[in-house]
């Protein structure tokens, strides 16, 4: 921390040595505000992905649905014996058979608002909720099979795994971007530091001709890129802010297209983003700067 | 310096033993591309010999670490003849940058820069920037510069070079002052006649390089 205390805190001359209208500095302010614009976005991104899944698998965990189909003169009978068997199972903390316009409702997407489902072997529906300690499921499977052949269960895994995988790969896909970008920067200031030195190579001359350490001289250099790489991404990160802010509200139909934006206390990255930018670049124009410097005679 | 030589690949100084003590006024002459530059580069460290020894201030250049060589050359005025100011920071500035470097915040702590400004005859310039001054004006600016903290000594690489007899004259009389008041002077030149002049005021000895060495010249100049 001495280090980083010497560097922003040290005397304000230091800040007169590098001259304002070098290209280095404008190129580090832009790199640095498209790069913060882009993590903001790839944190948003990966936020919402975490919200999805969230969402799929806490509206998805607890329940089931048991599906009974048989021929209209026995689905009466059946589906009395399913309740019976749901009834005196254990961990199941509520069940009940669906309204028919529930079940046209579900069809709706597909056949339109006006199926004669009454008209059609529909099958029975028993939505189920868990309690939670939840029920055995292959118990479950194994009584029903034996006392209710026509009924067969259905956990929603198979609907809820890939979903929450699929929400899953994108929320990495967004910290791996982060990363991505993260090394793009060091590189790039890397280059932005290695090129300030060759273009002020008098400077550097004069300053060791009056007696300034490597340190002195680094620090006017890594102050210079580090200020630019904090207003840099002050503005990216607003810019990014401001984008998201005025996507569309979130809706049903394209949650993960729509719900792209910061909740709660992840608005609290507009303020870390801007700050670990100029860390980073302290860092790796510090780090540059000096190995470069030890080579410069 | 004990048997010190330099080399840029060819060798172009060998076999220099020299020791050059406190208060002491020395000219450096040579033809161009002697090595006068290369001599004064390795008594101000910023060449270390590449065989023999340098002793500057009682530490072998050589021993030092990049950071002691940085403290040592605060104890060195240089003068260049082409100045070696930072264009961007006015004559005020550039004089105080090595109060600056060495982490002195305050200026007024330690030296008054309006009587040094004065001293060297540029109190009017000191708001200018270093490409706006005349051949004499940087020269006299590159000097306050060296002096300003106060060092024991002062080296100058060609610093009449690019200036007339007049302003040379001036220039020189402001190296002497600074040699009564007992800082050690090496101004490397081959301006006869401004040897002549300095020896006039002041007791200087004059090296000679000539064959790759350093040689004391005799009372012919």
């Amino acid at each position: 921390m001495s280090g980083i205390r010497k560097v922003f805190l040290s005397d304000r001359y230091v800040n007169q040595i590098v001259p304002k209208n070098g290209f280095t500095t404008l190129l580090t302010f832009f790199t640095s505000a498209s790069m913060a614009f882009l993590i903001v976005f790839s944190v948003a991104l990966s936020s919402a992905a975490d919200r999805l899944a969230q969402n799929w698998s806490d509206s998805l965990k607890n329940s089931a649905t048991l599906r009974v189909s048989a021929p209209s003169i026995d689905l009466e009978a059946q589906t009395e014996a399913a309740l019976s068997v749901l009834s005196t199972t254990r961990g199941i903390a509520s069940f009940r058979v669906l309204k028919p316009e529930e079940q046209q409702a579900l069809l709706e997407p597909w056949f339109g608002p006006k199926v004669p489902i009454k008209n059609l072997p529909m099958p029975r529906l028993i939505s189920i909720e868990e309690d939670e300690n939840g029920y055995d499921r292959v118990g479950l499977r194994l009584r029903l099979a034996a006392e209710v052949p026509a009924a067969v269960l259905d956990d929603h895994t198979r609907w809820r795994e890939p979903l929450i995988k699929a929400a899953d790969r994108i929320w990495f896909l967004g910290w791996f971007s982060i990363g991505l970008i993260v090394l793009i920067v060091v590189a790039m200031m890397t280059l932005v530091t290695r090129a300030a030195l060759s273009s002020n190579k008098k400077i550097i001359e004069v300053l060791r001709l009056v007696g300034a350490t490597d340190q002195y001289i680094a620090s006017a250099f890594v102050r210079k890129l580090a200020n630019q790489a904090f207003f840099g991404s002050l503005l990216g990160s607003s810019l990014a802010s401001l984008t998201l802010f005025l996507l569309p509200s979130e809706s049903d139909q394209a949650a993960i297209l729509t719900g792209l934006r910061l909740e709660g206390m992840e608005w609290i990255w507009l303020g870390i983003v801007p700050l670990s930018f100029s860390f980073l670049t302290f860092l790796t124009t510090r780090i540059s700067s000096l190995s470069i410097l030890r080579t410069l005679t | 310096m004990k048997s010190a030589a330099y080399s840029y690949g060819d060798e172009l100084l060998s076999e220099l033993n020299i020791s050059i003590s406190q208060g002491s006024f020395y000219f450096l002459t040579g033809p161009s591309g002697s090595g006068k530059t290369t001599f004064l580069k390795m008594c101000y460290g910023s060449l270390v010999p590449t065989s023999g020894a340098l002793t500057i201030f009682g530490k072998e250049s050589s021993d030092l670490t990049r950071d002691e060589m940085a403290y040592l050359r605060r104890k060195i005025g240089v003068v260049h003849q082409d100045c070696q100011f930072l264009d961007h920071l006015n004559v005020n500035d550039n004089i105080a940058l090595p109060i600056m470097v060495s982490g002195q915040n305050s200026l007024s702590d330690n030296v008054n820069l309006k009587e040094l400004l004065n001293w060297v005859g540029l109190s009017h310039r000191s708001k200018a920037l270093p490409p706006e001054l005349s051949g004499g004006e940087r020269q006299r600016a590159a000097l306050a510069r060296a002096i300003i903290m106060s060092p024991d000594v002062i080296l100058a690489d060609e610093p009449t070079g690019n200036i007339d007899w007049e302003m040379s004259q001036r220039l020189i009389r402001l190296l002497i002052e600074l040699n009564h008041m007992g800082k050690t002077i090496v101004i490397a030149t081959h301006d006869l006649n401004l040897i002549r002049f300095t020896k006039a005021s002041v007791q200087a000895r004059v090296l000679r390089i000539s064959n790759k060495r350093v040689q004391l010249a005799g009372s012919d100049l």
